[in-house]
């Protein structure tokens, strides 16, 4: 393995396929931020069990975005060696985990997206995608409920529970205006078949979240502008942050294997 | 943390036919968060296909003390055990 960072260079599916691939890196890595000091023993083990669902996503993707790219770079090289202008992932999941309440929220908004999404993409007329896709919309499913069903115990659970839920989600909703877009490549990916339009999700997305809050007895913030950027590379301060700690060991021992 | 979170006693069901074993406890706010729980503690290596969760509290268990005279007038009876009996080949695995 070199020890150098990488530049990724591939058609626009590849680059949209390393996209996901981040995505689900990017949340797996901060979800397993948790392994040990989640509230209780039982939430330390879904909450991992969700990260390592979210790494198994990511590695399935990379593994085809490193085929695509055609220039011998592997999982590991794409995850290990980039630097954080070359990730493509949604601002939202390299936000920080916050409290418990950020962490779930984060979830929630997530998952709803994710759910739906990989569900249109098991009819990808890419089969590589559609495979990886009829794997992940089970998990992604379980990773909504898990997450709903806590945001409607601390929402509507003590005085609280109800400020932080609030808190997080008044933080957090300026993020989620990115799940929808699409840039001139994707438009033409969902043209040919191969991505799901991320405008067929947005209703389905706002019913869960709003029948998730309303139960929770939460308000959807009502913001009038939205935080853009991470397909584009441009990430919060918080992104390298995260990188320097997962690239550590790859970058001090390069090639490093256990 | 009991006031929040109860302690729930977990079964399993491994395959299909076969019945639900206690597999261990835990805590968790409610029914629903118990289930999700199980799962998540319990069947990470694909060990089941039905999960039941019952409030600890709702088990009303025999008294350690009185083990003797609960368990043990049955040890001198070995006629119960079928033991006895000559199990025809053609039977095969029971």
């Amino acid at each position: 393995m070199q020890t150098t960072s990488i530049v990724f260079q591939g058609s626009p599916l590849a680059h949209y396929v390393l996209a996901r691939a981040d995505d689900a890196l990017v949340l797996g890595h901060r979800l397993s931020e948790w392994c040990g000091h989640a509230p209780i023993l039982e939430e330390d083990l879904a909450l991992t069990n969700i990260a390592l669902d979210l790494i198994g996503q990511a590695r399935a993707l990379y593994t085809y975005a490193a085929e695509l790219e055609g220039r011998g770079h592997d999982e590991d090289d794409l995850a290990y060696l980039r630097e954080d202008r070359q990730f493509h992932n949604l601002l939202l999941l390299e936000q920080p985990n916050g409290d418990f309440a950020v962490t779930c929220v984060r979830l929630l908004l997530f998952s709803a997206f994710a759910e739906p999404y990989w569900r249109l993409m098991r009819a990808s007329s890419d089969a590589q995608l559609a495979a990886i896709a009829a794997k992940a919309e089970k998990e992604c499913a379980y990773h909504v409920r898990h997450a709903s069903q806590w945001v409607i115990r601390l929402g509507d659970g003590t005085e609280e529970s109800h400020r932080r839920t609030q808190d997080a989600l008044d933080t957090l909703w300026v993020y989620t205006g990115e799940l929808f877009e699409t840039s001139a490549d994707e438009q033409a990916l969902i043209a040919q078949g191969i991505a799901a339009d991320p405008q067929a999700i947005l209703p389905i997305w706002q019913n869960t979240v709003n029948a998730v809050l309303t139960e929770a007895t939460l308000q959807a913030p009502s913001v009038s502008w939205m935080q853009t950027g991470g397909r584009r590379g441009l990430h919060s301060e918080h992104l390298g942050h995260m990188l320097a700690e997962m690239q550590y060991l790859q970058r001090t021992y390069p090639g490093a294997e256990w | 943390m009991d006031q929040f979170m109860p302690l729930w006693e977990v079964f399993i069901r491994t395959r299909n036919g076969l019945a639900h074993r206690h597999v261990g406890s835990l805590h968790a706010a409610d029914a629903e968060m118990a289930l999700q729980a199980a799962r998540d503690v319990y069947t990470r290596r694909g060990e089941g296909v039905s999960i039941w969760v019952v409030p600890s509290a709702a088990i009303t268990a025999s008294d350690p003390a009185e083990t003797e005279m609960m368990f043990e007038p049955t040890g001198s009876k070995i006629y119960r055990h079928p033991t006895f009996y000559k199990i025809p080949d053609e039977v095969g695995h029971m």
